[in-house]
């Protein structure tokens, strides 16, 4: 800090140019992401709090399987979001809506796959959110997961129909791009649900 | 520096019919106007918590009352405690988080204006569902009860044995529909304030008042997406049998009381951040000086912000943690304390040397500086475990919080109305009834809190519908209930100033407190578009820098 | 002005807490914490004093140094139009303070942690008396598995004096909600949850009445939810140990006395589904135990004394001496009801 002499008015110093500032697309999706692991994680910690707390059976050794396929998939399904927007960027449209149809099959088998175990474990293991603690904690936390697949699902078809309509250009690049964190984020989840569920739990 | 003055032309004459109007402030996407209905809710919010509070100081204020019964007693405390919070505290931060900051940045709305809008209306139907509890539906049976569990409803009191009906639905259901209110607010100002601050304001030139909405905004998506998370796990209870709390099931009680701490410890530095934004952008003003300590302002308020999300068992000290999580989170929340006394120092420091002028908002701003000291020494002493042991679940703390809350957060909020309520409407408030309001509101807080510190140091315990004569309690609840009447009184002139002023005032024009950041460059109210022009700026006063730009503040920064 | 009236209530704010050491009222039976009578209660109290100290002078020196910039900064009718000095912060000073409250702070917590080690990690000395409490919607179950003794709302403890101590550890439990335990001149509080065992422990240094309440929230009757220990002499403990053991004073069924229809009466109404009263078939445990309802000065934890005409008001309608109580009105007679009473009343 220097001390001041009466000067007659100063001209500033120039500002940075151009004034750019991150993207809004990006920011509010971590943002919101943010928000979603805050919620996920509460649901993890009931889990993992309650692991072997059940007073009466089944216990998750007895009935859940390792869903492999299921995992595979869906952590594929990353990689070719990861393909059709790098596709996009490069104005391949043809590509871009190939792998995003991929992608949004991969999404499918996955909740397809929840699906089947649900039924298996519901019909076949008489497992239900009301059975005891394991299931409370099961069913809620996979099943928000797989809520925000669905969601994201959702997300990734209307692209897909507007690609179809031939309305996804290279310009929009930016806008897919933040649809396609979101769907990243599901997948870290469930590579966090898996090994608490799966791994861990079991 | 061209850009920074303009001369706007006031608003086109409106011509429209009360029908027209009233649609358009129901479609709005406009951060001023949705700014303004936060703001609106919020006062209506505040008269009716403010009658719940007043009936419950009337039953208290006789020893075996029965003024209420102790069914109604308890809707009383658990409404009032939710409404104030989430009704009140929360969306009037918003609503003035709304207004300004687009305006403090420089910019033309929020990033996501109608998300804006969109979270708004999920507040306001939260809390007109939490509400309609109180009239009920057909076929509802137990609805037409409010919920009475307390404002933490501790389980297992929510579970369907103990809370039969759907009272606590109406809890648990308008607490996440709002909760999403506020969670897309935050992803709004959190965006805003990084992606659309006008050119030249790097981060360190940023109003301090827009650093604290991004750190309030950054703890919202912390800490109410856990209370999000617990309160789909009480409906996944309630509707389909879970056994999330069920202690019959081996459910644990003591984890929805984390759950809900992890979420109700830093909501409460998140309305007490922005007022500290509020303050910050005050005290400056009226004392002719800048901040004091800038840099370190915001850092103290980054780790309020990061230390508050250790400390939440300093509510569960009594649930018989073992002696390590004690000693643990006792610590953690002294060790607020210090973060929190640099920025008391610091507007000290600013105050220091200033020339102090005692217009409405400054004299509520210093109210401020000595009612949170007060009420963060009670918080000290809270925090020391032992202690705690004793003044835990008893007026003590009931005293401390209004301590904090009414005597800082409110005071902060009625300062931050006498300072930009001529920004909005165009119009100063009377200084006159602006003054009768602080002095008999001063009176009414100190009366009512004050004292309530006493029968919680006898013995009292919080959320008693009565208590028996002979045990010294008496004459403290009287005064305390007096109190409240004065509050009520000091509200009721504040209203009538606000409604007198918007027609009778005097005109404020653009500038009317000779301040420094980039609202008041624009007209008084400014138009949708903001700015004609979009500023830019050298300093974190960029109209300090335009009033004295023989000495402007960039030189130093 | 305003430094003034803060002036002012400062004032009024201390003499108000000096009151609080002044009682007025009958001293023994305000739960002031400030009145320790027992060890865990003594150790708060000497901490709470140094915490009190401590934020005291903080609260002097900022409130004082406040004041003073108010007073000597404020804006002068002589003063030119010259905007003050502009000072943006001084590197020093900030250190300064940080660091000194870094330092109070750590000062704080030492202290802090050494009364949670001495309370919490208390071993419990041989001649300890071991008591189940069990909170219930709105009332406290008092167990002593030593002794064969189940009592209600009214807690018996032997007075331990420093030549002989004689501890009384409490273990909680909850039947239902939450509810907290505190008898403010004995202990700090702890709450009672269900699923989720806790302890605590008193040791009285004086005979006498101590009054305090549930302190945790827990439904409607919170508010009545009293609790009252009485520290008996070692030998009127004694005493009141045996007879609480003994069963029931037997009023026999076929007597024609009024007692013995009353009792008739409470073995053939729904009393017994909720109350117990040893040596009879009445053993439920929804309610308190009635076996010597006649030894305690209250009824339903504190709501009420326990007059004749209030038992028989209480039997006749909870509700109007405990609203939301969970015991049921029970629609007898006039003739049963006044029969029931009597046969109650010789439940010393
Ligand atoms: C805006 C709201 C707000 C704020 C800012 C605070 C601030 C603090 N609170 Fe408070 N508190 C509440 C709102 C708030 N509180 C509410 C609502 C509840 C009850 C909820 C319920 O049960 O219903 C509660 C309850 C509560 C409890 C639990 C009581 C119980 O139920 O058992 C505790 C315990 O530690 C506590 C402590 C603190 C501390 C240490 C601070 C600190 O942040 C204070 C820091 C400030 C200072 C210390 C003063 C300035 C500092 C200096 C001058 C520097 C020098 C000082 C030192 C070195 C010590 N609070
Ligand atoms: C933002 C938060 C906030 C605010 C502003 C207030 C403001 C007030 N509170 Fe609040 N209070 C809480 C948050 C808040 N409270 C919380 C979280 C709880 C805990 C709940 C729980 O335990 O679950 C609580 C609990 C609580 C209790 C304890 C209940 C109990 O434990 O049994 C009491 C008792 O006195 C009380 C009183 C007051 C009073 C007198 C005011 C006054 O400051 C209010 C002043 C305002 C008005 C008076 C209204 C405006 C004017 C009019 C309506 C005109 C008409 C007026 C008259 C006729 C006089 N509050
Ligand atoms: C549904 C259960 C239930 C039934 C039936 C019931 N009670 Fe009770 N009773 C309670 C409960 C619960 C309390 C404790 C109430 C409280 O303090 O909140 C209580 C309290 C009492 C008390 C006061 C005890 C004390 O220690 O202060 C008496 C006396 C009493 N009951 C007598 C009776 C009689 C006589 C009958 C039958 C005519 C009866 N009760 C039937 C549940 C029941
Ligand atoms: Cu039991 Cu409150
Ligand atoms: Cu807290």
């Amino acid at each position: 800090m220097s001390s001041t002499t009466l000067t007659p008015p100063l001209t500033p110093p120039p500002i940075e140019t151009p004034w750019v500032l991150p993207s809004r697309g990006k920011v509010g999706m971590f943002s919101l992401i943010a928000a979603e692991s805050a919620i996920f994680t509460i649901f993890v910690v009931a889990y993992v709090f309650y692991i072997g707390k059940s007073i009466s059976g089944p216990t998750p050794r007895e009935v859940l399987e390792l869903p492999i396929f299921n995992t595979v998939c869906l952590l594929s399904s990353s990689l070719t979001i990861h393909f059709a927007l790098g596709a996009l960027k490069k104005g391949n449209r043809a590509v871009f809506t190939a792998f995003w149809a991929l992608t949004i099959a991969l999404g499918a088998i996955f909740l397809f796959g929840t699906a089947r175990e649900w039924h298996h474990l519901i019909y076949d293991k008489g497992l239900t959110i009301q059975t005891n603690l394991f299931g409370t904690t099961y069913y809620s936390l996979v099943g928000l997961h797989a809520f925000h697949v669905t969601v994201g699902l959702f997300g990734l078809s209307l692209v897909l129909a507007f690609a179809l309509l031939g309305w996804v250009k290279q310009e929009h690049y930016g806008r897919v791009d933040v649809l396609s964190l979101y769907w990243h984020f599901v997948d870290v989840v469930w590579i966090v649900v898996f090994f608490v569920v799966y791994v861990a739990g079991r | 520096m061209s850009s920074e003055t303009m001369a706007l032309s006031p608003h086109a004459v409106e011509t429209q019919s009360l029908a027209e109007r009233l649609h358009g402030w129901a479609t709005t996407v406009d951060h001023k106007r949705i700014g303004v209905m936060y703001i609106g809710f919020a006062l209506i919010f505040l008269v009716i918590g403010g009658i719940e509070a007043i009936i419950m100081r009337i039953q208290l204020a006789l020893p075996n009352n029965d003024f209420v019964s102790p069914q109604v007693f308890n809707r009383m405390f658990t409404m009032h405690g939710t409404t104030m919070i989430f009704f009140v505290a929360m969306p009037i931060m918003f609503g003035f988080g709304n207004y300004t900051v687009p305006l403090l940045v420089g910019t033309r709305d929020m990033a996501f204006p109608r998300l804006n809008a969109f979270s708004f209306w999920l507040t306001a139907f939260g809390a007109l569902l939490m509400y309609f509890s109180f009239v009920g539906g057909f076929g509802l049976y137990g609805a037409g009860s409010a919920p009475d569990v307390g404002w933490f409803a501790y389980a297992p009191l929510t579970s369907k044995v103990f809370s039969p009906g759907h009272s606590s639905d109406f809890w648990s259901l308008g607490l996440i529909v709002s909760g999403f209110g506020s969670i897309g607010t935050s992803v709004n100002m959190i965006t805003t304030i990084v992606c659309s601050r006008c050119p030249g304001m790097t981060l360190n030139k940023m109003p301090l008042f827009a650093w604290m909405n991004i750190v309030m905004s950054g703890m919202v998506l912390f800490a109410i997406s856990p209370l999000t998370a617990a309160q789909i796990m009480i409906s996944l209870d309630r509707y389909l049998g879970a056994h999330f709390f069920d202690t019959q099931a081996g459910g644990s009680a003591v984890i929805w009381m984390h759950f809900f701490w992890i979420f109700g410890h830093p909501e409460v530095y998140i309305l007490i951040i922005p007022s500290f934004g509020f303050i910050s952008e005050i005290v400056p003003v009226f004392s002719r000086k800048p901040i004091f300590g800038y840099p370190i302002m915001v850092g103290a308020t980054v780790a309020i912000g990061f230390i508050s999300f250790s400390v939440w068992a300093h509510h569960m000290f009594t649930v018989g943690m073992n002696s390590w999580g004690n000693t643990f989170f006792a610590i953690t929340t002294m060790a607020v304390g210090v973060p929190t006394g640099i920025k008391i120092f610091n507007w000290l420091g600013t105050i220091w040397g200033g020339k102090i002028q005692f217009k409405t908002p400054m004299l509520f701003s210093l109210a401020f500086l000595f009612q949170f000291l007060i009420a963060g020494l009670t918080g000290i002493m809270l925090s020391s475990t032992p202690f705690n042991w004793q003044l835990s679940g008893s007026y003590f703390v009931v005293a401390h919080f209004h301590y904090v809350i009414v005597g800082g957060i409110l005071f902060a909020v009625f300062g931050g109305f006498y300072y930009w309520y001529p920004k909005i409407t165009g119009k100063m408030l009377s200084e006159r009834l602006g003054k009768l309001h602080f002095w008999l509101f001063v009176i009414g807080f100190h009366l009512t809190f004050d004292f309530m510190h006493i029968p919680g140091l006898l013995g009292m315990p919080r959320r008693i519908y009565t208590y028996e004569a002979g045990r010294g309690w008496e004459i403290w609840n009287q005064i305390v209930s007096v109190g409240a009447l004065f509050q009520g009184v000091a509200v009721l002139i504040f209203v009538f100033n606000m409604i007198w002023s918007y027609w009778k005032g005097k005109d404020a024009g653009c500038d009317p407190w000779d301040a420094w950041t980039l609202e008041w460059t624009t007209t008084s109210p400014p138009p949708e578009y903001n700015f004609a022009t979009i500023p830019t700026v050298h300093s974190s006063r960029p109209l300090w820098d335009l009033k004295h730009p023989e000495d402007p503040d960039w030189k130093y920064e | 002005m305003l430094a003034r009236v803060a002036w002012a209530a400062l004032p009024v704010f201390l003499i108000a807490l000096v009151a609080v050491a002044a009682e007025p009222h009958d001293p023994a039976l305000v739960p002031n914490i400030f009145k320790p009578d027992s060890t865990p209660a003594d150790h708060i109290y000497g901490v709470a004093l140094f915490v009190l100290t401590v934020t005291g002078a903080i609260f002097v020196a900022v409130f004082s140094l406040l004041v003073y910039a108010i007073v000597r900064y404020r804006a002068k009718p002589e003063d030119d139009s010259h905007e003050p000095a502009q000072v943006y912060g001084s590197n020093q000073i900030e250190l300064a303070w940080t660091v000194i409250p870094v330092l109070i702070v750590v000062m704080l917590f030492l202290a802090t942690a050494r009364v949670i080690a001495q309370i919490q990690d208390a071993p419990p000395p041989p001649g300890t008396i071991n008591v189940t409490a069990v909170g219930h919607q709105f009332w406290w179950e008092f167990r002593y598995p030593d002794l064969g003794i189940v009592t209600a709302n009214e807690l018996h403890v032997p007075v331990s004096e420093p030549a002989e101590s004689t501890p009384t550890f409490l273990k909680l439990l909850s039947a239902d909600t939450d509810h907290s335990f505190w008898v403010p001149r004995l202990a700090g509080k702890t709450d009672l949850i269900p699923n989720h065992p806790n302890s605590t422990w008193i040791d009285p240094h004086h005979t006498g009445l101590y009054l305090g309440q549930c302190a945790q929230y827990c439904g409607t009757q919170h508010g009545l939810m009293l609790l009252r220990v009485y520290v008996d002499s070692r030998e009127d403990f004694k005493a009141w140990a045996n007879a609480q053991a003994a069963p029931a004073l037997v009023t026999s069924t076929d007597s024609n006395s009024e007692a013995g229809y009353g009792r008739k009466v409470f073995e053939t109404t729904s009393c017994i589904n909720c109350h117990a009263v040893k040596g009879t078939v009445a053993d439920g445990r929804f309610g308190p135990d009635l076996t010597h309802l006649m030894s305690r000065k209250t009824l339903a934890s504190g709501a009420a004394d326990n007059t004749p005409e209030k038992l028989k008001q209480w039997i006749k309608d909870p509700d109007s001496i405990k609203p939301g109580s969970l015991m049921p009105a029970m629609r007898l007679t006039e003739k049963d009801l006044n029969a029931l009473t009597a046969y109650l009343l010789t439940l010393r």
